[in-house]
C-alpha cells in the first residue's frame, strides 16, 4: 500500500473531486524519415494538404465550441493557432524542402517546425515563448493528421479521472467535459493562466502550480482533489478517503437542494427583498452567475486585462469585454471596479518595483488618479458599453472624499471628450465608491454626497482595520471578519449610506459566510454580491428567515466582544433558524 | 501592377514584436498584392507571422517594405500606420 501524500498547489476551482489519475504526458510525436521518388511529390503536397484543412477544421469546430460555452475571449486563444496553420512561409518552406530533399512530407514538416521553435525559444520575449506552445501545439496536430493517426482523445475516456499534467494545452481544455474529467492538476500555471480561466470557467476542481504533480503521481493511483484550498491528496488512507466521499456526498445533495433556489428571489420570509449579484474576473464566469441564480455582477474585477502582457489594453479591448457583459447579463445591472493594481495583484508590464505596491503603497485608485491616461482610457470604454445593457462602476480603494472628487473629475472629463466625438452613452451612470479603508468608513457621511452607492470591500476593510496583512500565514489568525470592531465599522458604512438615501452593497468573502450575511442582512445591507457558487446558499440562509430575526440577530451580535463569539453565536443562530 | 516601397523606423512601443505582429500579418493578408518586409540583410514574406517575427525588429529598427500588385499603395500605407503608431 502506497503512503498517503499530499501536493500543495495554487487553488482555481473550488470543490471536491475523488478519482483515478490520469497522466498526459508531453506527447512526442516522431515522423519516420522515408526517401521519396520524384513522382511521389504531388501526393505528398496533397497529403500535406488535406491534413492543414482537416487541422483547420478541427480548430474552427474547437474555437465555435469553446466560444458558445465560454465566450469570445476564451476562443481568442485559436486565433493564434489559426494564424500558425495558415502560415504562408511555414507552408512555402515545407514544399520547397520536400522538393530539394526528396523525404516525405511529414519528416520535413516536422524539421521545419523544429526550427522555427529553436529559434523562437531562443529569443528572450515572454510573447514569442508563447506563441511556441502555440506552434507546438498546431504542429501535433497537423502531424497526427499527416500520419493519419487518430487523437487520443479526453473525450473517449470511459470513467471520470482526475487529470494529471505538466501543463494542460489549450486543445486539450476544450476537449473536457464534466462527464470524464472530475478535476486536474498541472505541475505549472498560476491563478491567470490559461488552465485556471477554464477550470473556473467549466467547473472543475482544480489545482494549479502543484510543482512535482507529475513526478509523485504514477497513473492510476486514487486521487483527492480539495479545489478550494488548493490540495492533492495522492493514496489517501482509507479514513481520509472516507471523509472526502462524505465532503462530495454532502457537496453533491446540498447543489441539487441549492439550485432549485436558482430562479427564486432572494426574499425573507415576511417579503424583504435585497440583490444577490456575482463577483467575476472574466466573462467567461457569466455562465456559472446564471447557472447559479446571480441577479448581477456586483463587482467585476478589471485587472485580467492587464496581466500576462507587455502593452497596455487599448480602450476597444476594454470595451469590447465590457459590452459582451453588459450583453450578456441584461437586464441585471453589472458593476465595473476601474483597476486594482497593487497588493496581490501584480502587474508586468509598468515595470514597478514590487516594493512600490504593498497593500499600503501605490496602487488601485492612488495609482490611477497618478497615471490619468491609463484610467481615462477605461473609464471612456466603460461609458461607452454602457449603452448596452445596465452598467454602474465604482473606484477602489478611496480613503477620502478628495480621491472621490479627483476620480469624478476625470469621469467628467471623460463623458465631455466622448460627448465632443458625438459618441453614445448612459449620462446618467452610477457610480460608487468601494469602502475598504477605515478612513473611508468613517467619513461615509461625507463620501455618500460624492456617489450614488456604496460597496463594502471586507477583504481589505478586514485587513486594514485590523492591521493584518491577509497574505500573511503567521497572522492568518488575526484575520477575524465578524471582529466587533469590523461589524461597527460596516453599521457606520450602512447607516450613513441610508441616511444619505443611497444603497450599499458588500463585494468582499465575508459575505460569503451564511451566518455572517444573516448579519449583514439586520444591518440593513441592499445588495450582496459574491463568488457564484456561495450564491445558492446565502440565498436559502436569506429566505429561512423574517428580517425581524435578522435584525435581532445583529444587534445581539454588535453587543459581543470578540470575533470568535459573534462567530459561534451567530452560526449557531443560523442552524436553529435553518431547522 | 504597381511596385511600391518605402524605408521606415518602427516607432511602435513593442518593436514588430507581439500584437503588432499579428495585426501587421493581418492587415498585410488582406491585400493582393506580394509584401516584404527587409531588415538588414533578411527579407521575409510580409504575410507570415513566422516570418515577421523571425525579423525580431525592434522599436527604432529601419526596414524597407515592398508590395507588388495592383493595391500595393493602398497596402503600404496601411501597413506603415501599424509600425509608425506610437
Amino acid at each position: 500500500m502506497s503512503q498517503q501524500l499530499e501536493i500543495k498547489g495554487i487553488p482555481v476551482a473550488p470543490g471536491v473531486a475523488i478519482g483515478p489519475a490520469y497522466k498526459i504526458g508531453k506527447e512526442e510525436i516522431v515522423a519516420p524519415k522515408e526517401a521519396i521518388k520524384e513522382e511521389e511529390i504531388p501526393l505528398q503536397i496533397q497529403l500535406f494538404e488535406e491534413a492543414l484543412i482537416k487541422t483547420r477544421k478541427e480548430l474552427l469546430g474547437l474555437q465555435k465550441k469553446i466560444s458558445e460555452e465560454m465566450g469570445k475571449d476564451a476562443a481568442e486563444i485559436f486565433d493564434s493557432h489559426l494564424l500558425v496553420l495558415e502560415d504562408r512561409m511555414l507552408i512555402e518552406e515545407v514544399i520547397s524542402r520536400l522538393k530539394k530533399e526528396r523525404l516525405n512530407v511529414a519528416y520535413i514538416f516536422s524539421e521545419v517546425l523544429k526550427r522555427y521553435v529553436t529559434v523562437f525559444s531562443n529569443i528572450e520575449d515572454e510573447y514569442l515563448k508563447e506563441r511556441v506552445a502555440d506552434i507546438n501545439d498546431v504542429g501535433k496536430r497537423v502531424l497526427k493528421n499527416l500520419l493519419g493517426k487518430e487523437r487520443k482523445s479526453l473525450e473517449d475516456l470511459k470513467e471520470r479521472v482526475i487529470i494529471i499534467a505538466h501543463d494542460l494545452s489549450p486543445s486539450d481544455t476544450a476537449a473536457m467535459q464534466k462527464k470524464n474529467v472530475a478535476g486536474f492538476i498541472t505541475d505549472i500555471g498560476g491563478k491567470t493562466s490559461h488552465t485556471a480561466i477554464m477550470a473556473k470557467a467549466l467547473e472543475i476542481p482544480a489545482v494549479v502550480g502543484a510543482q512535482e504533480a507529475t513526478i509523485k503521481v504514477k497513473a492510476g493511483d486514487t486521487v483527492i482533489i480539495d479545489g478550494s484550498v488548493g490540495l492533492a491528496i495522492v493514496n489517501p488512507d482509507a479514513k481520509t478517503l472516507a471523509n472526502y466521499h462524505k465532503v462530495e456526498q454532502k457537496l453533491k445533495e446540498l447543489s441539487k437542494k441549492f439550485m432549485s433556489l436558482k430562479k427564486l428571489p432572494a426574499q425573507t420570509l415576511d417579503g424583504k427583498r435585497v440583490d444577490i449579484a456575482a463577483n467575476i474576473e472574466l466573462p467567461a464566469e457569466i455562465n456559472a452567475v446564471k447557472q447559479y441564480g446571480g441577479e448581477g455582477i456586483g463587482l467585476y474585477r478589471t485587472e485580467f486585462f492587464y496581466m500576462n502582457r507587455k502593452d497596455l489594453p487599448s480602450e476597444e479591448e476594454h470595451y469590447q469585454a465590457y459590452k459582451y457583459v453588459a450583453e450578456a447579463m441584461k437586464p441585471y445591472p453589472v458593476i465595473i471596479r476601474t483597476l486594482d493594481l497593487g497588493g496581490d495583484k501584480f502587474i508586468s508590464q509598468f515595470e514597478i518595483p514590487h516594493d512600490m505596491l504593498p497593500f499600503l503603497g501605490w496602487r488601485a485608485i492612488r495609482f490611477c488618479l497618478a497615471r490619468p491616461d491609463i484610467f481615462k482610457a477605461q473609464l471612456k470604454a466603460i461609458l461607452r458599453a454602457s449603452v448596452h445593457g445596465s452598467l454602474k462602476l465604482m473606484y477602489p480603494m478611496i480613503s477620502g472624499i478628495e480621491e472621490l472628487q479627483q476620480a469624478n473629475k476625470i469621469l467628467k472629463e471623460a463623458k465631455e471628450e466622448l460627448h465632443k466625438s458625438g459618441e453614445a452613452f448612459d449620462k446618467n451612470i452610477q457610480v460608487g465608491a468601494m469602502i475598504e479603508v477605515p478612513s473611508a468608513a468613517m467619513t461615509a457621511d461625507l463620501l455618500a454626497k460624492e456617489c450614488d452607492f456604496f460597496s463594502i470591500g471586507t477583504n481589505d476593510l478586514i485587513q486594514y482595520s485590523l492591521a493584518v496583512d491577509r497574505t500573511n500565514e503567521k497572522i492568518a489568525y488575526l484575520y477575524e471578519p465578524a471582529h466587533p470592531g469590523v461589524l461597527r465599522m460596516i453599521k457606520k458604512v450602512i447607516d450613513a449610506a441610508h441616511k444619505a438615501d443611497i444603497w450599499v452593497g458588500t463585494c468582499g468573502e465575508m459575505a460569503g459566510d451564511p451566518a455572517l450575511a444573516l448579519i449583514l442582512l439586520g444591518l440593513g445591507l441592499d445588495e450582496f454580491s459574491l463568488p457564484p457558487f456561495v450564491i445558492p446558499e446565502v440565498k436559502h440562509a436569506i429566505r429561512s428567515v423574517n428580517l425581524d430575526e435578522a435584525r435581532k440577530l445583529a444587534e445581539e451580535a454588535l453587543k459581543l466582544s470578540t470575533g470568535r463569539e459573534v462567530e459561534e453565536f451567530s452560526h449557531k443562530r443560523l442552524r436553529e433558524l435553518l431547522k | 501592377m504597381a511596385v511600391v516601397k518605402k524605408k521606415l523606423i518602427i516607432k511602435n512601443k513593442q518593436g514588430l514584436h507581439a500584437r503588432p505582429a499579428a495585426l501587421f500579418v493581418q492587415v498585410a493578408n488582406k491585400f493582393d498584392s506580394s509584401i516584404t518586409v527587409k531588415k538588414d540583410k533578411e527579407v521575409v514574406n510580409g504575410k507570415s507571422i513566422m516570418g515577421i517575427l523571425m525579423l525580431g525588429a525592434e522599436r527604432g529598427s529601419e526596414v524597407f517594405l515592398e508590395a507588388d500588385g495592383e493595391d500595393a499603395h493602398l497596402a503600404i500605407i496601411e501597413l506603415e500606420k501599424i509600425l509608425g503608431e506610437e
